[in-house]
């Protein structure tokens, strides 16, 4: 048995998840936390945020986030990805930056406009 | 060769200064900083202290009753802040009354004009939220609050247009007589001659003199920890709040600011150098005992807690005159309390001890006097509307606290002696010195200082030389890719 | 004359200027302090927000560009770079910018949403010298964020509150070192999310009942001392940890900015730190409303939302049929366990069908049971898995009860099993 903090809304239900029992989850408050507890012992994911290099606009910084969760363990190498990215104006939000980011399917795109 | 060599800028070395400018000499001061006011004169009760603390027929009596005459003109006409409440010290008990008399007596002595011992229903009306164990007060109309800072400032200003030079993170680290008279001081700037040298050295008067001849006096630093409240507790009282000295201790103020705030403080600790670090001890003690007059205080209005270093003398008096064995070198040394109230009169000893040698030049006939400084909050909607028209910098509010536009900020980077940080805009302009301290309007500080200044976001400092805010950039793969 | 004024452009003024068109008003006026819309939003690049009121997880931008877009489909004027300096109680806002000069606007309603402030390490009084290194989780987002630049390459975290706790994970993936958070109270002020995903994501202690005793550096932050704090709320000696940090974040709470609506004389809720206000978000000047962190701090950018438009459709109604008919006026009290209540007033006649009340409790709670109380008669009951001070609470209260409440005085008070 062990304890999961469900982080699917920010509820934080503490799950129990049994790992002997096909990770039988309890303690959920929404069907969301069933496969949450699965997923976070099985193989944890994450949405990463973090900005790019931005010219032309009014902050030389634009947010950007990975177009689905990711692989808990490949954020250090995604954050890595961003560091020689420069996007010029005008930026739509929901831009595509970077394709397939590292090989984990999702993208980097933009969470802004920037005229 | 200069004239005068000035070493410090604090609120003496300032008024020394402006003091010497009027007259034809070549002036120049030494500031170890690399701002003005930055040690003793940024952080301290902002008192301008009425005179009936000091014995009488001391320097620090006769200097005092003299500085608060001086620094009323002076403010007026370079526009510092200066507020003439007067002061109240407090009898706590009855055992305290007989002080009371004595602090009067001392004050007649001294020449301070209009005191009175009022009962304690008198002190009571004029400060409904003392303490119910007043007993009997002692008020001394001439007593005022100051900015300290922007005196000096403003001191520094001036002289600086009537050709003073002023430089700034240049310490001096030795000092030497010359043989035709005269003294080589050796800076971190390299260095300056100059046929006499004042040492307004605040804390490091004794250390400076030493380079020259040994020091017949010797300086304790002397810490006080203070609380700065919100202006919601800025009327808590309207005059300056002394309690009687007791087996506690000299117990510690309670003063509305020229800014509006409320300031409680200091206690006393000896401690080493400028070592102004707060300790809880010290909190703990300078709110207790500040309750003891007004118990009504609402710390958790507290906005910034701070410490300065006063220059506590062995002996009970200022330090003012030539060094014997070192001619023309003139030592303005324990300014510690009341140092701040008597500085103009401290300058006025140094001038006539120039004079004295024939040192001092004549007057300048073209002598530019004066300053304004323009607080777009304290205007009027009227004024507001006409400033902003003419000058539309001043219709965008940077520091939303204190209400201090962009147009005040760009002055303070652009005045005669020039902010290069961040609390050197806080110090002129007053941005950032309010209720979020500088944690709104710092980043927008910090991009007006790069731009007007043409500097690198990574140097700017929040104060002394090192204190820088950021440390790199993000994303620095892209730098080049831009 | 304008129909209504609304003071900041961030989240709540952004849903309120919405709601208020849409319920049929035309003359609208955002004053927005910064250049562009979405306030704090725009710095709060990390998701989470939105879940609620989108059914999806967005970042700060994204959801602040969502009410932008739904803004540009109305006629809602916006004046930018514009700070208010007065709020008058006949509702004349003075304010000014560098292009439209100063202006005193006369408006036949008001809506506040100036949002918060952090608290600082002058309002904690944390002892030690004071150097460079210093700074709120928010003016260390804004720079990290928006400006580009870090603040620092090894850091401690005072206070767990959620600003803090998602700076520590941002500080972390732009390369600095977070050595720990560190929290005065048993229990942390975020959102468990973000223990999770900031500090447990990274392997970053979090040190709960614990505090700086001492920060030491003369120019520089350079080492943070920590103590455990006892049950008298002191440091226990000996209890002291070193850290080697040159940058201390403050994520100390947060203080709704009301000095405007201080100013304007309008009352206050000393629990809040906000306006009191009725159901309807109006406070004590007819025509002004309040909502959004301004009137009291919330966790999630959705409940601001929800508040903001109520206020907003509150205004319309206001210039369109005048005011709210006094009537009958219950006064919500927190009882037991809770630190405020908000709303504080409830006219029974400005509610339709149920009215909100959100409120936070001063401790945490297990599986509990929210008490509706008027006078010694329990009006309501709510059951809770969990309660907790990090996280805001709301309840639903039916009309058809209000009106059977026996006196004029609703107690909220919490029941645990």
């Amino acid at each position: 048995m062990k304890e999961v903090i469900c982080t699917c809304c920010p509820k934080g239900c503490h799950l129990q998840v049994d790992e002997a029992n096909d990770y039988k989850v309890t303690g959920n408050g929404c069907p969301n936390g069933i496969a949450y507890g699965k997923e976070e012992l099985t193989h944890p994911t994450r949405i990463i945020t973090s900005t790019v290099r931005a010219e032309g606009g009014l902050h030389p910084r634009c947010p950007v986030k990975t177009s689905k969760p990711v692989p808990k363990g490949q954020m250090a190498e995604v954050v890595a990805a961003l560091d020689s990215i420069v996007l010029h104006t005008p930026i739509h939000v929901g831009q595509v930056v970077v394709e397939n980011v590292c090989g984990t399917g999702a993208d980097i795109v933009t969470c802004r406009n920037m005229d | 060769m200069y004239d005068v060599a000035i070493i410090g800028c604090g609120v003496i070395g300032a008024a020394a200064a402006y003091a010497l400018s009027r007259y034809e000499n070549k002036v120049v001061i030494l500031e170890a900083e690399n701002d003005v006011a930055d040690c003793t004169t940024k952080a301290n009760s902002a008192i301008l202290h009425a005179g009936y603390d000091p014995a009488p027929g001391t320097k620090m009596a006769r200097l005092n009753v003299r500085g608060v005459e001086l620094a009323k003109e002076i403010c007026a006409k370079l526009d510092v802040p200066y507020k003439q409440c007067g002061s109240l010290v407090l009898a706590l008990s009855e055992s305290e009354l007989p002080h009371l008399q004595h602090l009067y007596e001392n004050g007649t002595a001294n020449g301070v004009p209009d005191m009175k011992i009022l009962t304690k229903e008198e002190t009571l009306a004029m400060e409904p939220n003392l303490s119910e164990n007043v007993c009997g007060a002692l008020w001394a109309p001439s007593a005022a609050i100051v900015s300290p800072w922007e005196y000096a400032l403003a001191m520094t200003e001036v002289a600086v247009r009537n050709g003073v030079e002023l430089r700034r993170s240049c310490r001096v680290e030795d000092a030497e007589a010359m043989a035709d008279g005269g003294y080589r001081l050796t800076t971190t700037q390299g260095t300056v001659e100059a046929r006499y040298v004042i040492n307004a050295a605040g804390i490091w008067t004794e250390k400076v003199h030493c380079m020259v001849e040994p020091a017949s006096f010797h300086i304790t630093p002397t810490r006080g920890e203070y609380y700065l409240l919100d202006k919601s507790e800025g009327t808590r009282v309207n005059h300056v709040i002394f309690q009687c000295p007791n087996e506690l201790g000299k117990g510690v103020l309670v003063s509305p600011t020229v800014h509006g705030n409320l300031i409680v403080g200091p206690d006393a600790v000896p401690v080493h150098g400028d070592d102004t670090s707060c300790t809880s001890k010290g909190l703990e003690f300078v709110k207790a005992t500040a309750q003891r007059s007004v118990p009504s205080i609402n710390f958790g209005e507290s906005i910034r807690n701070f410490a300065g270093v006063r220059a506590n003398l062995d002996v009970d008096d200022f330090i003012i005159g030539e060094e014997p064995e070192a001619p023309g070198w003139i030592d303005l040394a324990g300014m510690k309390s009341p140092g701040l109230s008597a500085a103009p009169a401290v300058a006025e000893e140094a001038v006539g001890i120039l004079k004295g040698h024939g040192a001092l030049g004549a007057e300048k006939a073209d002598y530019k006097d004066g300053r304004r400084h323009i607080r777009f909050k304290e205007l009027s909607a009227e004024e507001k509307a006409k400033l902003v028209k003419e000058q539309p910098a001043y219709g965008r509010v940077i520091c939303r606290c204190e209400t201090i536009t962009e147009g005040e900020i760009l002055a303070a980077l652009h005045s005669e002696v020039p902010a290069t940080t961040i609390d050197g805009v806080k110090r002129r302009a007053g941005a950032g010195m309010g209720r979020c301290q500088g944690g709104f309007c710092g980043p927008r500080v910090l991009e007006l200082i790069s731009k007007e200044l043409g500097m690198d976001p990574l140097d700017i400092l929040q104060d002394k030389n090192g204190s820088n805010v950021l440390v790199s950039e993000t994303k620095v793969g892209g730098k080049s890719n831009g | 004359m304008v129909d209504l004024v609304i003071i900041g452009g961030g989240p709540a003024g952004l849903a309120a200027a919405c709601k208020a068109w849409e319920s049929g008003l035309r003359d609208i006026l955002i004053l927005e302090r910064d250049k562009e819309l979405g306030g704090i939003l725009n710095q709060c690049i990390h998701n989470g927000f939105g879940l609620h009121r989108f059914g999806e997880q967005l970042t700060g931008p994204e959801y602040a560009g969502r009410f932008i877009d739904m803004l540009k489909n109305t006629g809602v004027k916006v004046q930018l770079d514009t700070m208010v300096l007065e709020v008058t109680p006949d509702k004349k806002v003075h304010c000014v910018s560098k292009t439209e000069g100063y202006q005193i606007i006369e408006a036949k309603s008001i809506v506040l949403g100036m949002g918060c402030r952090e608290r600082t390490r002058g309002a904690i009084g944390t002892p030690g010298t004071r150097p460079a290194g210093v700074y709120t989780a928010g003016a260390a987002q804004r720079y990290v964020n928006m400006e580009g630049y870090m603040v620092g390459k090894r850091v401690l975290i005072l206070g767990s509150g959620d600003i803090g706790l998602i700076m520590a994970r941002r500080m972390t993936l732009e390369g600095a070192k977070v050595l720990a958070c560190v929290e005065v109270m048993p229990y942390s002020g975020g959102l468990t999310r973000n223990i999770v995903q900031c500090l447990n994501d990274f392997n970053i202690p979090l040190y709960l009942s614990h505090t700086i005793v001492d920060i030491q550096g003369k120019e520089r932050v350079e080492k943070a001392i920590v103590a455990e704090i006892g049950p008298d709320r002191k440091p226990i000696p000996g209890t002291e940890m070193e850290f080697d940090v040159d940058t201390i974040l403050l994520s100390v709470g947060l203080i709704p900015e009301n000095e405007l609506t201080k100013q304007a004389g309008i009352e206050m809720d000393p629990r809040t730190k906000g306006a009191v206000v009725y159901e309807n978000m109006e406070t004590s000047i007819p025509g002004v409303f309040a909502c959004g962190n301004v009137v009291q701090v919330h966790d999630l950018v959705d409940f601001v939302s929800g508040e903001s438009e109520l206020a907003g459709v509150a205004a319309a109604k206001y210039v369109q049929n005048g005011p709210v008919q006094e009537g009958r006026v219950l006064a919500v009290k927190p009882g037991k366990d809770l630190g405020y209540t908000l709303p504080q007033r409830i006219r029974v006649e400005g509610v339709e069908k149920s009215t909100n009340v959100s409120f936070r409790v001063r401790r945490i709670c297990g599986k509990s049971t929210i008490l509706v109380k008027s006078g010694d008669q329990v009006i309501a009951k709510f059951k809770r898995e969990r309660l907790a001070p990090g996280e805001m609470e709301h309840i639903a209260l039916p009309r058809v009860l209000l009106d059977k409440a026996p006196v004029d005085e609703l107690t909220i008070e919490i029941e645990e099993a």
